[in-house]
């Protein structure tokens, strides 16, 4: 297994601190560095007390949307006589993202004690964390760790003798991106083909099952304990650009960095300084050229747009990209972007669930005729064609994986158009690739 | 590997312990369909792949029909709807990863199983090779997985050594 870095002098551990250090994962360990204090506190709180808590902290949801956790938790019905779900969202799929299987497999019982405290606040009862097919490791470690929970009675009938329940479930996918997609997710955990539903309803009203359901990523809720045990205000004041980014964010780092791997940053660092600082920058004799700064739907970013941005929610808006889930791909001078803009486009195409359109067909094309620029058989117009089939993927279906192909396209195109235009000049030698 | 006239006749899955961890997961969920992710997996679990008797295993235990539970198998990418090599592989090419030499390995791959190709299975049965999207270990160029197994910053040098281990 890849072993994290040492902890860089830029970085902020939190939920990170513990990565690297195999006594954490076991519940004795997990106590004997302060784990499960924070459910403790919170199972004498009243449900509004903790989500007014989290809402002070700031917390916005890490798996790529960026809202606010704690108004999230208050859509839940307060006087509903009907179960309520909380599901954790460990689909991490999204290309360039990897941070939630770190969480997973060095500090479980974080996650397993964020998913217990969120039950609470939601008055759920059951908790369901759905882990991607893939991740086999994450999931003996989660499955040994709520085993142990359960021998604990941390959770179970009567947790930590509150004679509350909370029960936690765990539920292995079996292989197809778009469950990372709330809605799509809960169709998988129900036993049918992974399809995002039409919303509204959203899930607050009719989830999992039908019933009022929260749904948050992993790191999302391994954060939530950190801010019980030492308050929404010290976790409000982590933040060095904007206050509505507040906390410490993982980055998980690849591509052409010397060093890459997952950071855990104080929100608003320069992202300037995460390349080059934390990631030791490119290699040498190679320079920067792109950045996907938050998985691999968001647009592409250039030198001049990473020297600019400080690494939040606001800060990599203001330069036209998105913090997204935090997975953050860095090109050197040696990439095509043309072939992995295809690439990408493939990965869409392979990964539609196929009820929309626009989406179905969109992915499809976009890859067939990336492709075929490609090959050097790309026509002058194609480029036009490409914005065209772009602009009818954005907005035009139930769930955003349509969007997601057309961003790095779009933006691929307005920032390295000539490398586009070489292929279809034949400036270019072609690649064989497609069909 | 066929299932043709002389493949050996379909042990039901669902007997014993593994009926006992179904039912035991039946009493955490509102309704039975909700089984369905898991007990597909119980069924390649015992058989390597998902064959149509198994589908017709699981619709007769959930109550469900065979073609939901077809459809539901044929969404996922990890359930093989056809019999694979003793040992699954699959390689991540997508961009993280493919920028960084992934299908180097890939051709490392198919060369050393004797696969040739990407989704056929070697001669001698042992091996067949996929590339995947995403495996979620892009700091880790480039990871596969081999059955269960999770292995990453494989390159095309290591990847003899590392097949020698699957026999």
């Amino acid at each position: 297994m890849g072993y994290p870095h040492p902890i860089h002098p830029k970085e902020t551990p939190v939920l990170s601190t513990y990565f690297g250090d195999p006594d954490a994962r076991s519940y004795q360990g997990w106590v004997a560095r302060g784990g499960y204090q924070a459910l403790r506190q919170t199972l004498g709180m009243t449900p509004e007390a903790i989500v007014d808590e989290v809402k002070a902290s700031g917390l916005r949801g890490r798996g790529g949307a960026g809202f606010p956790t704690g108004l999230k938790w208050s859509f839940m019905p307060k006087d509903g006589t009907r179960p309520h779900y909380l599901c954790c969202n460990a689909d991490e799929s999204e290309p360039g993202t990897f941070k939630d299987r770190e969480i997973m497999r060095w500090t479980p019982h974080a996650l397993i004690e964020g998913c217990a405290i969120a039950s609470l606040a939601i008055r759920a009862e059951t908790c369901v964390i759905f882990i991607r097919g893939e991740y086999t490791e994450p999931y003996r470690i989660m499955e040994d760790a709520v085993a142990e929970a359960y021998a604990e009675g941390v959770v179970g009938a009567n947790a930590m003798g509150s004679g509350k329940r909370i029960e936690i479930l765990l539920h292995r996918g079996a292989g197809a991106y778009i469950c990372g997609e709330e809605t799509a997710l809960m169709n998988a955990v129900e036993g049918k083909r992974g399809n995002p539903r039409i919303k509204p309803p959203f899930p607050a009203v009719a989830g999992l099952f039908g019933l009022p359901t929260t749904i948050n990523n992993v790191e999302t809720l391994a954060a939530v304990p950190h801010i019980i045990t030492r308050g929404a205000a010290w976790y409000a004041g982590l933040s060095l650009s904007n206050p509505k980014s507040t906390g410490t964010k993982l980055i998980s780092v690849c591509g052409h960095v010397q060093r890459p791997g997952t950071y855990e940053i104080t929100m608003g660092l320069p992202m300037q300084e995460l390349i080059f600082d934390l990631c030791g920058g490119m290699k040498p004799g190679r320079t920067l050229k792109a950045v996907i700064p938050g998985g691999s739907s968001v647009p592409i970013m250039t030198p001049d747009e990473v020297a600019a941005c400080a690494t939040d929610y606001e800060g990599i808006a203001a330069q036209g990209s998105l913090l997204g889930s935090g997975g953050m791909i860095v090109m050197d001078d040696t990439t095509d972007m043309v072939y992995q803009i295809m690439r990408l486009a493939r990965f869409y195409a392979h990964e539609s669930c196929a009820q929309c359109t626009n989406c179905r067909e969109g992915t499809a094309w976009t890859t067939k005729i990336l492709e075929r620029i490609l090959r050097g058989e790309g026509k002058p117009s194609d480029l036009d064609l490409l914005l065209d089939l772009a602009d009818n993927m954005t907005g035009k279906t139930i769930c955003v994986l349509s969007d997601s192909c057309a961003t790095p396209v779009v933006s691929g195109i307005a920032k390295f158009r000539g490398e586009f235009e070489a292929y279809l000049s034949g400036a270019r030698t072609p690649i064989a690739v497609g069909a | 590997m066929s299932a043709g006239h002389d493949a050996p006749p379909y042990v039901p899955v669902f007997q014993g312990e593994t009926k006992a961890r179904l039912e035991a997961l039946a009493e955490r969920y509102p309704t039975r369909q909700a089984l369905l992710l898991p007990a597909l997996w119980m069924v390649q679990e015992a058989h390597g792949w998902v064959p149509p008797e198994g589908i017709a295993e699981i619709a007769e235990q959930l109550g469900l029909t065979p073609a939901t539970v077809r459809g539901v198998v044929s969404f996922y990418t990890m359930y093989h709807t056809h019999p694979v090599g003793r040992h699954f592989i699959q390689v991540c090419t997508t961009s993280p990863c493919n920028m960084c030499g992934a299908e180097d390995v890939v051709r490392a791959l198919l060369e050393h199983s004797g696969c040739g190709e990407v989704g056929a299975t070697s001669p001698d049965g042992r091996f067949t090779v996929i590339e995947v999207e995403c495996l979620g270990a892009c700091a880790f160029v480039t990871p596969l997985l081999i059955d269960d197994d999770f292995i990453e910053s494989v390159t095309p040098e290591s990847v003899p050594a590392l097949l020698a281990r699957y026999s």
